[in-house]
């Protein structure tokens, strides 16, 4: 197997499940178990049925149907049934892309044009044959958004300099500057082919209504209750989809959610729950549920505001920074929590991560936490503040802000600096961090996919970034960060990713605390899902069969 | 008595008003906007040149004094505006969960009414005896035990004993009446148990109170039937202070049913209410609020109306 392959499922490392969990026999039984229905569930893997309808829980409800102007999943697994996209990721082979509306392409040698040749005969839900001005519309609202329509990704697709539509079936995006990851944005599953005669209609028709050339047509979306969609008998993906329909019932409650899996009203939940979550349906469930597990392209960050003394100073960031045991606190909150991996700015085990060892020597992720807290310890007193107090801002969301917050004040206590846990909500929360109204913060970084040009963005100097809650500004790290977008040669991106991760670290602007690990919960006749390190990804659910 | 209704109906415009100042600019002391959240809450790397766009889009960049202008001829004409949020009218996302909140109150009221008359009439007519001891028990857990609690008994126990759960979206009673009342009745049984504690133990206190009352005394001597001075003479008159009750639990179930609407994953006001608040969604919120104070205004002037039917020397002039 591929070492550096980033997709974990627990069904492949059997044995070191069974080692690191020896003492809980309860739980080898159910690990036992679900290996036995991945491998059954294989077996049937070839044979798709038709027909049945999918019910599926979605944790949040969408604002709007416009994928182009939202962040959240809530939109992705309301929409990507209707819709497609230029390519999309093979998660056979993430993070490796193939085509959706594509059916073939070519790259310029030096990265500075993308030629797309579209499938023939693809039909919008409405009748419309789709042509290669719909991906120019599509691409343009979402590169430079007429006014008043909200495009969350026009930064990623600045370095688009023109879209060509030689013929209908052909599509040219030239290019002003190099950007390493194009292939990738272009798979994003936020990038919904829309129609231009939608777009000319109405530039923000597609926050309100659902016109797409997906597996599934749109069906009704009742507010607060439920979407639903039915097959899309003229699908371009001949033989796809193979379901009749689904239903994407809104569970905002964690509990009724389990219930209803439980009760069988609901077969899956596509984005993820909590490992105590899933040990209740295991227990509860035993054979009839498959748990499949992954490392997750979010983490929490803890972020210092440098604007604010003594946070200003580098020494007290590191040190702090240095206080936190990651690899003993991975160990215990990956029981209670979503929260286990260690790792750098991109996610660990994905191509461009550091390895564990390369890590270890960096500021804040020793394994001699001993020694790194006495460092901790001298480089306050040495900055002058060897009695620090602080306030620590957090979201009121018990999953895993919360334990990640008591764990940080306990880590903090133990080098001598008192900690004021204050949880908000959400609103507040996000006023406080954007206003910069906070000493110190848990943050959290939001991947759809492993692209290091979006996971380092995080990090720029604010004026560039207004993500970067630190406020700091760092000419250093932007420009490791631009020469690491220009670099085509993928040895040479990893050391810049390297050398930006030393910088960041050494610096202490902020820094991730641990990455979140996903669980899915499907029952075993969900079949033709797959799982991948982010929740935005495979939900278009074309290739998803019932086996009952 | 007409006089009467037409005041106290003039009179709901005020307090609304009053209620309309106070919820607007109560919800401007909160920080933050829903503008952050729609683009920043799931980590979103928006430019504030874009968020600035949306909030002059929803006017959230207007001096307050122009907003709140915008808010009370909105008001006038029955306008209540787009949410911030969905950028659908209010009115349309309300009146969406409203059929549901109205009828799982609708119901609860009902098993509470039905239960509790019988139940706080025995008690009091049976004071001291183990009956008594029985109700009083029953109604102490009824006020002691949260609904959602309630509820989440109610869950386990159909998912563990019987390996069933009731719908988890909700079918209009025209629709399917089966499908409708297997969803609801466990919600409504849920609350209902709460709300028939507190009303059942009005009756009683009130009962006994009445039952010490002369008239009671000289009904009894005049030789009346001793049914028919509970019924005519005593419950009639003890039941007003239930009515009062029972009105202010209906308003209250309209949109209160925050945590029992989660348990059961119904799509009700009180979980629209959560959610507009977490997101600063405050157009709904202001019309939410708005729907629940004129719910209240109006089940107020029934209960006084209804005093007038129940006690015949209550004369509204």
């Amino acid at each position: 197997m591929d070492p550096s392959r980033p997709l974990i499922r627990e069904r492949s490392r059997l044995s070191g499940v069974l080692l690191e969990t020896a003492s809980l026999l309860p739980r080898i039984l159910a690990v036992v178990i679900l290996a036995l229905s991945g491998a059954v569930r294989d077996s049937h893997a070839q044979n798709p049925k038709r027909g049945g309808t999918l019910q599926f829980a979605i944790s949040a409800e969408t604002p709007h149907y416009d994928s182009h102007g939202s962040d959240t999943f809530a939109t992705v697994h309301f929409a990507a049934p209707f819709y497609s996209t230029l390519l999309r990721f093979n998660l056979d082979e993430y993070p490796q892309v193939i085509g959706d509306l594509a059916d073939g392409w070519t790259v310029a040698p030096d990265l500075m044009s993308y030629t797309f040749k579209l499938h023939r005969g693809v039909r919008f839900h409405d009748g419309k044959e789709l042509s290669s001005e719909d991906i120019k519309a599509s691409y343009d609202r979402l590169r430079d958004p007429p006014a008043g329509i909200v495009s969350t990704r026009k930064a990623t697709f600045a370095d688009i300099d023109t879209i060509e539509t030689p013929d209908p079936l052909t599509v040219v995006f030239k290019m002003k500057a190099v950007n390493a990851s194009m292939l990738e944005h272009f798979a994003s599953p936020w990038n919904a082919i829309y129609s231009i005669k939608d777009l000319a209609a109405d530039p923000n028709g597609p926050k309100t209504r659902v016109n797409g050339t997906g597996p599934f047509i749109f069906v009704e979306h009742i507010k607060g209750s439920h979407v639903s969609g039915r097959k899309n008998d003229d699908y371009f993906r001949k033989g796809l989809p193979y379901l009749d329909g689904f239903k994407g019932v809104f569970t905002l409650q964690a509990a009724a959610m389990l219930n209803a899996i439980q009760g069988g009203q609901l077969m899956a939940e596509f984005r993820g729950i909590s490992p105590a979550e899933r040990d209740r349906l295991v227990q509860a469930m035993g054979a009839k549920i498959r748990i499949e597990e992954s490392s997750w392209t979010v983490n929490l960050l803890v972020v210092f505001n440098t604007e604010r003394k003594p946070f200003d100073d580098a020494r007290v960031r590191k040190a702090l920074a240095m206080a936190i045991d990651r690899w003993g606190g991975s160990a215990g909150l990956s029981r209670i929590s979503t929260l286990r991996s260690v790792g750098g700015v991109v996610r660990p085990g994905s191509p461009l991560a550091a390895a564990p060892d390369e890590l270890a020597k960096l500021p804040g992720f020793s394994r001699d936490i001993k020694t790194a807290r006495e460092d901790a310890r001298k480089l306050l007193a040495d900055a002058g503040v060897p009695q620090l107090k602080f306030q620590l801002w957090n979201r009121n969301l018990a999953m895993p802000y919360t334990p990640a917050g008591i764990f940080l004040v306990d880590q903090w206590r133990q080098i001598g600096v008192e900690v004021e846990h204050k949880q908000s909500d959400t609103s507040p929360y996000i006023a406080a961090m954007t206003n910069g109204n906070f000493d110190v913060a848990i943050d959290f970084s939001n991947l759809f996919m492993d692209d290091s040009t979006l996971a380092l963005a995080k990090y720029l100097s604010f004026d560039k970034a207004p993500q970067n809650m630190s406020r700091s500004k760092d000419p250093e790290l932007d420009k490791l960060y631009e020469d690491h977008i220009r670099e085509r040669d993928p040895a040479k991106r990893k050391a810049l990713v390297a050398a930006f991760e030393k910088r960041l670290f050494e610096q202490g602007y902020q820094q991730p605390l641990l990455w979140w690990h996903r669980i899915v919960p499907t029952h075993k006749s969900v079949m033709g899902w797959k799982m991948s390190p982010s929740h935005n990804l495979g939900q278009d659910l074309a290739e998803v069969w019932l086996n009952v | 008595m007409l006089r009467y209704t037409l005041n106290r109906v003039l009179l709901m415009i005020p307090t609304l008003i009053g209620v309309a100042v106070l919820v607007f600019f109560m919800l401007r002391v909160i920080p933050g906007d829903v503008v952050e959240v729609k683009l920043r809450g799931d980590g979103g790397a928006v430019s504030q040149e874009t968020i600035e766009m949306e909030r002059h889009r929803l006017g959230l960049d207007k001096p307050l004094i122009y907003q709140f202008k915008d808010w009370m001829v909105g008001l006038a004409t029955l306008d209540l505006g787009t949410s911030m949020w969905t950028d659908r009218p209010v009115t349309e996302e309300i009146a969406i969960r409203l059929e549901l909140s109205l009828q799982v109150a609708i119901m609860a009221s009902f098993i509470a009414v039905l239960l509790a008359v019988p139940l706080g009439t025995t008690a009091a007519l049976m004071r001291g005896t183990w009956i008594d001891y029985a109700v009083r028990i029953i109604t102490i857990g009824g006020l002691s035990i949260p609904s959602f609690w309630f509820g989440m008994l109610i869950m386990i126990t159909l998912l563990y004993l019987f390996n069933w759960l009731p719908p988890i979206t909700f079918t209009p009673i025209y629709v399917d009446p089966l499908a409708n009342l297997a969803q609801l009745v466990w919600p409504a049984l849920a609350v209902g148990y709460r709300y028939c504690a507190v009303v059942a133990r009005m009756i009683r206190s009130s009962l006994l109170e009445v039952l010490n009352e002369d008239y009671i005394r000289t009904a009894r001597a005049k030789g009346v039937y001793e049914k028919l001075v509970i019924s005519r003479h005593a419950l009639r008159n003890a039941l007003l202070p239930a009515i009062t009750v029972i009105g202010i639990e209906f308003a209250f179930l309209i949109g209160g049913l925050v945590v029992t609407e989660q348990v059961f994953n119904l799509n009700g006001i009180g979980m629209l209410f959560v959610q507009s608040v977490s997101r600063n969604d405050f157009t709904l919120i202001q019309g939410m609020v708005m729907l629940i104070a004129a719910f209240y205004v109006a089940i107020n002037l029934v209960v006084d109306l209804l005093y007038a039917v129940f006690d015949p020397r209550i004369r509204y002039t």
